[in-house]
């Protein structure tokens, strides 16, 4: 019996690691496996895609006097810190609307959630089209009510703008979709208890609504804020970083120097760079949160 | 897997009743409607979904529209003419069936190993018990963070050495293994009553038997769900392939319209011709599949 049983035990364990080594066996190959790799490609000068040279931190300490670099940085950072709390705001706004009693709540939800299904290059293509400064319908819109037209692609903080603006309608069908879902778990005799207690329609928000999707934007502030520091699609082909690096980001830039001009050294210790910084948000947000965690 | 947002399109009679999963009624708004309020949230609603459809509508008036209209100086929000001169222009100039034809290909293969190692891993994870497995659960799950971009170089030498570059396999191979689908996996299939898989195996079934037979068919809308995530993913990836396809008949939409847009440079009928063609039908199945779409994106958000 007892022994039958330990056969049983030892074949499910191993049925157990027959069943995860594809998952892991890719992982390992094509993650685990580059990600060391990456480590050492920084300490290493290199030339084009041949064997590179150790050359220690030297990279780190290019990275420490480029001003490219810290302008990819001070911009991906400003591009996180406006991202992320005005998508959540929205996000949480409109979820607040579509959960309201509203007609065809279905039809607009759809319509809030288009954006989520085209892809980052449509998508910043898409922005190309209605920000051109020659031709865009934008301009032509803002000149049509009399307003002066905008250099959306010459312009450095105009065209760090037009990045956020079709990010953020790229962006907030998602965060919406979240807190609705986060919206439709609340018990709703929270809210008849409050207004018996004479809570206002604003009181009811912040006291009651804002506290109970807490889970819902601990999740989002931590998928936006990570989304943030990697943003590629939309600044790569809206404006290439440009113009004078005025959108260039901290991705971006690693794709310049990794493929464009083959510094790879250089590209792997921004990348290297990257990860560190968002090793140490999520631990800061870890630990700071008293909200439950997403495993369990 | 209950729906935590369906698609409803709910009356205000039904939105009274509190029904548990499906859209409830605003409290603001569940005793005395306000007729303002009413009429406010709906003009509201209609504003932003405006905002939300405009681009994608001068996306298609403008793939629509000839080269001379769109260079006009007036503003027009409504074509002078409809034309299909723009997409007669891109399929004659540049081999778009190849790259649908990629696009598709590429997708489905990812999405059907990666649902198969999902299933698999999660299986394992939330029903087997053997040594090191939520230290391995873990491992798995740390490489959602893990952006592509700081791997990018190496992985790139990788599947060079490898011999896969130049072929669809550079692409499909680093994006099928996916941490979100294993851990929406265990997840589900957490909630599978282990007396239901332990009365299977006294009835003599196999490791292979009791997942085949009895896991996978109560799993049917989690595979949904990861078929078309996936899907939707692969169908749009752009940092990877742009690295790992170079070869112009190996390109996906996506890398094909990059591509498209430096050759047509101002030319945006064109441009917007072929971006309707990486667009609509993806919107259309993200519309028509909404449900386990959604489902997966709210899933991802809860727990």
């Amino acid at each position: 019996m007892t022994s039958s049983r330990a056969r049983l035990s030892r074949r499910e364990s191993l049925t157990g690691y027959a069943f995860v080594a594809p998952n892991l066996v890719l992982l390992t190959v094509f993650v685990l496996v580059p990600l060391v790799w990456a480590v050492v490609i920084s300490f290493q000068q290199t030339n084009g895609f041949g064997a590179g040279r150790f050359i220690g931190l030297d990279n780190y300490a290019r990275l420490a006097t480029d001003p490219v670099f810290w302008r990819s940085t001070a911009n991906t950072v400003l591009f996180t810190v406006i991202v992320t709390p005005v998508s959540m705001a929205l996000g949480l706004g409109i979820a607040v609307l579509l959960n309201s009693v509203l007609p065809a709540r279905g039809v607009f939800r759809s319509i809030m959630i288009v954006p989520m299904a085209i892809s980052g290059v449509a998508t910043a293509l898409i922005g190309v089209l209605v920000f051109d400064q020659d031709t865009g319908i934008l301009d032509k819109l803002l000149r049509s009510i009399g307003l002066p037209a905008v250099n959306w692609q010459s312009g450095g903080t105009a065209a760090f703008a037009s990045v956020l603006l079709v990010t953020l309608w790229w962006r907030v069908g998602f965060n919406m979709l979240i807190y609705l879902a986060g919206l439709q778990a609340i018990n709703l005799e929270l809210y008849e208890a409050a207004r018996l207690d004479g809570a206002s329609g604003w009181q009811r928000f912040r006291y009651l609504t804002v506290p109970l999707v807490g889970p819902s934007s601990f999740f989002l502030l931590i998928l936006n804020v990570v989304y943030s520091f990697q943003v590629f699609d939309i600044v790569f082909v809206m404006t290439g970083g440009g113009p004078e690096n005025a959108t260039s980001v901290l991705v971006t830039y690693a794709y310049d120097n990794g493929f464009v001009t083959g510094d790879q050294g250089y590209a792997a210790a921004i990348g290297m760079f990257l990860l560190a910084l968002t090793l140490l948000f999520t631990l800061i947000r870890w630990r700071t949160s008293r909200t439950r965690d997403l495993v369990e | 897997m209950s729906a935590p947002s369906r698609s409803a399109g709910s009356t205000r009679s039904t939105a009274h009743r509190e029904i548990p999963g499906s859209d409830a009624a605003h409290p603001r708004s569940s005793r005395r409607p306000s007729r303002v309020g009413y009429v406010a949230r709906l003009v509201l609603a209609i504003v932003i979904s405006a905002v939300i459809l405009f681009p994608l509508y001068w996306m298609v008036v403008v793939a629509l529209s000839s080269r001379a209209d769109l260079l006009g100086g007036d503003l027009r929000l409504w074509p002078r003419s409809f034309t299909l001169d723009n997409f007669e222009r891109v399929l004659s100039s540049f081999p778009v069936a190849t790259w649908f034809g990629n696009s598709v290909a590429i997708s489905l293969v990812v999405a059907l190993i990666s649902v198969t190692v999902s299933l698999l891993a999660g299986y394992a994870f939330a029903q087997l018990r053997f040594r090191g497995s939520s230290w391995l659960f873990l491992l798995a799950l740390s490489t959602l963070m893990l952006p592509v971009q700081v791997i990018m170089v190496p992985l790139f030498r990788l599947v060079s050495e490898a011999h896969l570059y130049g072929t669809y396999w550079a692409v499909i191979l680093p994006t099928a293994a996916s941490a979100f689908g294993v851990f929406l996996s265990r997840q589900f299939i957490l909630a599978i009553p282990r007396d239901l898989i332990d009365a299977a195996r006294i009835d003599g079934a196999g490791q292979l038997q009791v997942f085949t037979k009895i896991v996978l068919p109560l799993s049917k809308p989690l595979i949904a769900v990861l078929f078309f995530m996936s899907l939707l993913q692969t169908w749009n990836d752009f940092a990877w392939p742009l690295i790992a396809l170079k070869q112009n008949e190996l390109f996906t939409l996506p890398i094909g319209l990059l591509y498209l847009q430096g050759q047509f440079g101002s030319d945006y009928g064109g441009t917007m011709a072929f971006a309707l063609l990486n667009v609509g039908p993806m919107v259309v199945l993200f519309l028509v599949f909404q449900r386990y779409f959604v489902q997966g994106f709210a899933r991802s958000g809860i727990r």
